[in-house]
């Protein structure tokens, strides 16, 4: 039985569309990987001599920060970890016991990789203590820690579902960080005897064995109980609820439009990630204006952080116009559509979307009025050029995109198409090039005109570029159907 | 109204998979297209509403040639397959959608929804879900009324029996034959139900491996033959 579904396994992975992308894209999630490994890894090897070298005990000190090591854990998992329910259903029918089924797929999760890369912590830092002479009491820390780190793994599986558990944990951590950040109140005293325990005494460790134990018992339970159709294996749906935004019909076939995309984003996974990375996007400025890294202090590389402060939404939702439609594109071509108000209505959007984060971005006028004109004229050029150029580079990407998962959102292979590269560049390069050259030729406030100027410069080739897209929508059409037929 | 000249779809790996020489639909006509899987039904729709490139030959919609021009458009619609619906959307918004692109205001599309109230069975209007949630044959009954919207002097089913319970492929064929009395509306049906088709159309044609094999106006005896044509 094993080794069916150890061939299964196989061969989901082999086939599966991740992998069958282009070796560039396979290279850099491979590179990815190796530098979390490594990382962790380099971690757990010098993290025993930094602590010493601090003059600090360096297991018990990993032992009091521990639980936030545990917490966090726990968090990543719930966002990025995979649940094991997927392929069950054809196994459902097969001759095989509704226990083995559960058993291998909590079995799978097992080898996740968010399992895996704890023990490029692990395994060093447990070397260097046996080396520094800790004895064996170290190796059951270490098993303490794995049945940690798994009953995290079963925990995970246990509370996917419910959201309620999550927030609780989340606002825990959030709670627990603040009051010790403000010497409120410490946990990490109460937590590190815990920890702590698993080294000092003979059967510490046994407290998480038993966790684990017990977190796998209930994890099985739950999903073997569950393992029906209209149960755990269930699609779930929303409840839906008809918006009729009749205050968009004054736009006519523009308003038609917008209303459609308005929902798009409101109603799947797929774009709510992209609304969620173009708000995080707002906050990417602080790296840069709070001076805090040193390689970013400069002219040029502010404006690169104005641009983006303002045109997230901009750039993570236009570079897929129009592969958002794609699993209805065959509709749309056959209907009576006028490209023109399609295409200026996805600008609209983008408009909206920047002026929003503009706006959002306000605080920024915290570190002073300069740096919030930054972010400002980066919004003009956003709107007036950048907004057209990421139009001009998605209408070449025949990519579809599934709205209902999340996790295409990260690492495309669209990424790499060379066309949409060779329109990005001027996107950055162009405002942070006005920018610098105003700035050092005259004074800062020139450069910013600089950039102004070009943005609205950029509005006067708007319907040029308008025919442009249309024209590749029209000769690439039967390409693009072909395309977004494709299912991933 | 629609005129096939020398139609053929040939694929990259040179697998022939329609080829049509002459074929006229009259304004008006009811036409059925029967065939089994694989015969070029779907991508002769497909070809009509220029969702993919003919190898060579052309159709001609109301004097249109759709492969050049998109006036034919306005009086086309069409339902293929669940890729015509927007799967994020209620019924009522797809309605409305469609019903814009098609200059309806919602009061029409309220009249025409209504009429075919009985047709949903109660399942589609007000369920609180969105098309993707839906069942494969209630998304089949939403398509279908979309593509009345705004009246369309063509009117492109594929498959339309397919999924449906009983009843409302009866409702189905009420609702076809009603339309096919209107002397400017042509419709066109594929199936692979002879029964249905022969019941609702006034003209079958069958393809075998893309080609046209039968060509007859239904009468009483059009079952029979047609059953003789696929037995095996």
């Amino acid at each position: 039985m094993l080794k069916h579904f150890i061939r299964l396994e196989w061969k989901s992975f082999v086939r599966s569309a991740s992998f069958g992308t282009n070796l560039a894209l396979k290279i850099i999630m491979g590179l990815a990987a190796l530098y979390f490994i490594a990382c962790f890894a380099i971690l757990g090897t010098a993290v025993f001599f930094i602590l010493k070298d601090e003059g600090m005990e360096p297991l018990s000190t990993i032992n009091k920060f521990m639980i936030y090591y545990v917490l966090f854990d726990l968090i990543i998992r719930y966002f990025l970890q995979k649940m094991p329910v997927t392929n069950i259903k054809p196994l459902l029918l097969l001759p095989i016991n509704r226990s083995t089924i559960v058993h291998y797929s909590l079995g799978k999760t097992v080898i996740s990789f968010f399992n895996v890369l704890h023990a490029f912590f692990f395994v060093p830092f447990t070397i260097v203590l046996l080396y520094k002479g800790y004895g064996y009491q170290a190796l059951l820390w270490h098993i303490g820690m794995l049945a940690l780190i798994y009953t995290n793994n079963f925990l995970n599986v246990l509370i996917n579902s419910k959201n309620i558990v999550f927030y609780t944990v989340l606002g825990l951590l959030a709670a627990l960080a603040t009051s010790q950040y403000y010497d409120v109140f410490d946990i990490t005293p109460y937590s590190q005897l815990f920890f702590q325990n698993m080294y000092d005494t003979y059967y510490g460790f046994l407290a998480p064995v038993i966790l684990v134990s017990a977190t796998y018992y209930f994890s099985f339970n739950y999903f073997k109980n569950r393992l029906n159709l209209d149960d755990g294996l269930a699609k779930k749906s929303e409840v839906a609820k008809t918006e009729n935004f009749t205050w968009l019909d004054q736009f006519g076939t523009l308003g038609t439009f917008l209303k459609n995309d308005i929902r798009l984003l409101k109603r799947n996974k797929r774009s709510r990630t992209t609304l969620i990375m173009s708000f995080i996007f707002i906050f990417y400025g602080l790296l840069f204006f709070t001076q805090s890294i040193e390689a970013y202090d400069n002219p040029w590389m502010k404006v690169f952080a104005g641009i983006f402060v303002s045109g997230g939404f901009l750039f993570t939702f236009g570079q897929f116009v129009p592969s958002w439609d794609s699993a209805y594109y065959q509709l749309m071509m056959s209907q009576n559509i006028q490209y023109r108000e399609y295409i200026s209505s996805k600008w609209w959007l983008m408009v909206i979307g920047t002026v929003v984060s503009t706006l959002i971005a306000s605080f920024y006028l915290y570190f002073g009025l300069h740096t919030y004109l930054i972010i400002v004229v980066g919004a003009i050029f956003n709107i007036g050029v950048n907004s057209h150029l990421v139009m001009l580079g998605g209408a070449f990407v025949k990519t579809p995109i599934d709205l209902t998962t999340s996790k295409q959102a990260f690492g495309d292979k669209q990424a790499f198409n060379m066309k949409t590269m060779l329109i990005s560049l001027p996107k950055m390069v162009v405002p942070m090039g006005l920018y610098t050259l105003g700035y050092y030729l005259f004074s800062p406030n020139i450069g910013l005109v600089f950039v102004a100027v070009a943005g609205i410069l950029g509005f006067a080739f708007r319907n040029s570029v308008f025919d442009k897209i249309e024209k590749i929508y029209k000769t690439e059409k039967y390409a693009t159907i072909a395309a977004y037929k494709q299912k991933n | 109204m629609i005129h096939v000249h020398n139609l053929s779809k040939t694929y990259n790996n040179g697998v022939r998979v329609l080829h049509i020489n002459h074929l006229e639909i009259p304004k008006g006509q009811s036409f059925g297209l029967v065939g089994n899987n694989g015969a070029g039904k779907t991508t002769f729709f497909s070809l009509l509403l220029d969702l993919i490139q003919p190898t060579t030959g052309h159709i001609e919609n109301n004097n249109v040639q759709v492969n050049t021009s998109e006036a034919w458009k306005p009086f086309t619609a069409a339902f293929i397959d669940e890729s015509f619906l927007i799967g994020y959307l209620t019924a009522e918004e797809y309605f409305y959608f469609i019903g814009d692109l098609r200059g309806q205001n919602k009061a029409d599309v309220d009249a025409l929804l209504a009429k075919h109230e009985e047709f949903f069975n109660g399942e589609i209007l007000n369920s609180k879900k969105y098309l993707r949630d839906l069942s494969k044959g209630n998304m089949k009954k939403v398509g279908i009324i979309a593509t009345l919207i705004g009246n369309p002097e063509v009117i492109i089913l594929d498959e339309p029996f397919a999924n449906l319970d009983p009843t409302t492929v009866n409702r189905l064929k009420k609702i076809i034959k009603e339309l096919a009395t209107d002397p400017n509306r042509t419709i066109l049906v594929s199936s692979h139900d002879l029964v249905h088709t022969v019941e609702v159309c006034n003209r079958i044609v069958a393809l075998h491996l893309g080609e046209v094999v039968k060509d007859i106006q239904t009468s009483p005896e059009t079952l029979k033959e047609l059953e003789a044509f696929f037995a095996v």
